[in-house]
């Protein structure tokens, strides 16, 4: 069988007969973006990759959990991804204070440039919708998500009431949610210099 | 914790921002909150595409099989689940050789570089970035390019499924409603990306589109719909 003509939730559904091959293809399709997250929030090569591992494992045995009807498969996959990972940094405390070094970049075959390139695309559309949110809302998403600090945590650090940061976190989303609905390939604040490397 | 205030830790909650026993009250909560079911789903959509957005990074090559190798040990614990057997899928026949002089002609043909040089440097610049990698996703060996049914553009879409749609002079979505593209499979239409259009616009589809599927772009509610509510007015049938 083709898997690589396979929809996601087709392949999630798979893995409930217990296909490894389904595995594998998700992996392939999603490894290195659940990969770059994890680094990216737990800047440490083993700890990225036991939450990558995690996750996959998670996905391997709650096939079944998953509902179609509710979610893309993709979303639920980094969800599950990015939970460890919060779970992961915030019993390693020391890590989110570590200053964030780049990881190796992937290298890409001539098979797979399509997909690096789609890759790209998709995280210069991303970080350009990050760019363009108010200072404090981006500050807010981009330490509650990348940083797993809770909205305690950051009410504290930023030195604001619960409150506020409860809003920004839920304005922060809601604009998010408008700006990725944006993809124009003219955009005037686009900064070349911060995402070509 | 009154009501009110716990429906307010949804974003808090697909951010993975509470501390356990906040995270707790609130799936307690959300069991019997029909409203908050489908808010969190909604906004797991827009923290799920956070993730694109960290730097790339490779993960060392040992982790596939590390994964792979303790599925399989696991595997004795899943039970097989009856359930139809996915569709088996026709081999397509990819369109080959030629590709970067398929790719350049999509550019000039659609006037999109010309369409470029009226923007200021970073925004060409921006352009051209994004161009690169849908002329690399359209030039990439075994791309398959089709052109659009209602407007000028094409849909390209590598041999894995990924796709993007480019069309180059797509007036504003109207006040209050935006683009959505669709990855139409059998008369199954499934999400594929919000866009507002306004310009020359390059798409990369969030869906992979299989040899068969229709892509197909509708006017739709600011904030997108799970499903069409309108009729396309551009569409791609992929071979």
């Amino acid at each position: 069988m083709h898997l690589t003509h396979l929809s996601d939730e087709a392949l999630v559904a798979l893995l409930e007969r217990g296909q490894e091959d389904a595995l594998a293809e998700l992996y392939d399709r999603y490894g290195q973006v659940a990969y770059s997250l994890a680094y990216r929030m737990l800047r440490n090569e083993t700890l990225a990759e036991d939450a990558v591992q995690d996750a996959f494992l998670t996905v391997w045995r709650n096939a079944a959990k998953f509902v179609p009807e509710r979610a893309k498969a993709s979303t639920w996959l980094l969800t599950i991804v990015h939970r460890r990972a919060v779970d992961l940094v915030r019993r390693e405390e020391r890590r989110r204070t570590e200053p964030f070094t780049a990881g190796s970049e992937p290298v890409a075959d001539e098979e797979s440039a399509a997909d690096a390139a789609w890759l790209r695309l998709q995280r210069e559309r991303v970080q350009e919708a990050l760019r363009r949110l108010p200072d404090e809302q981006r500050e807010a998403l981009e330490l509650a998500y990348y940083g797993g600090f809770t909205q305690s945590e950051l009410a504290e650090r930023l030195g604001q009431p619960l409150g506020t940061i409860k809003s920004r976190m839920f304005a922060g989303l809601a604009r998010l949610r408008e700006l990725l609905g944006d993809v124009r390939i003219e955009e005037g604040t686009w900064d070349p210099r911060q995402s070509t490397t | 914790m009154g009501p009110e205030a716990i429906h307010d830790l949804t974003s808090a909650y697909a951010l993975d921002a509470l501390d356990a026993d906040e995270a707790r009250e609130f799936e307690e909560h959300m069991r019997h909150c029909a409203q908050c079911q489908s808010e969190l789903a909604d906004l797991q959509e827009v923290t799920a595409v956070l993730a694109y957005a960290a730097p790339p990074a490779a993960a060392a090559p040992a982790l596939r099989g590390r994964i792979l190798e303790q599925a399989r040990a696991e595997r004795s614990n899943v039970i097989p689940f009856p359930r139809a057997q996915a569709q088996p899928r026709r081999r397509t026949t990819w369109i080959l050789g030629a590709a970067a002089a398929a790719a350049a002609a999509v550019a000039i043909g659609l006037g999109i570089w010309a369409a470029t040089l009226h923007n200021d440097l970073g925004a060409e610049r921006s352009a051209h970035s994004r161009l690169e990698q849908a002329l690399a996703i359209a030039a990439s060996p075994g791309s398959a390019h089709v052109d659009l049914t209602g407007a000028n553009g094409s849909l390209a879409v590598a041999p894995s499924g990924r796709g993007v749609l480019v069309i180059p002079d797509l007036g504003k979505a109207p006040a209050g409603k935006t683009y959505e593209a669709w990855v139409i499979r059998g008369s199954k239409p499934s999400p594929a990306g919000l866009f507002r259009g306004g310009g020359s616009t390059v798409v990369p589809l969030s869906r992979r589109v299989p040899p068969g599927s229709v892509v197909a772009v509708t006017v739709e509610p600011k904030g997108g719909m799970p499903m069409p509510t309108t009729t396309p007015f551009i569409t791609a049938k992929l071979s």
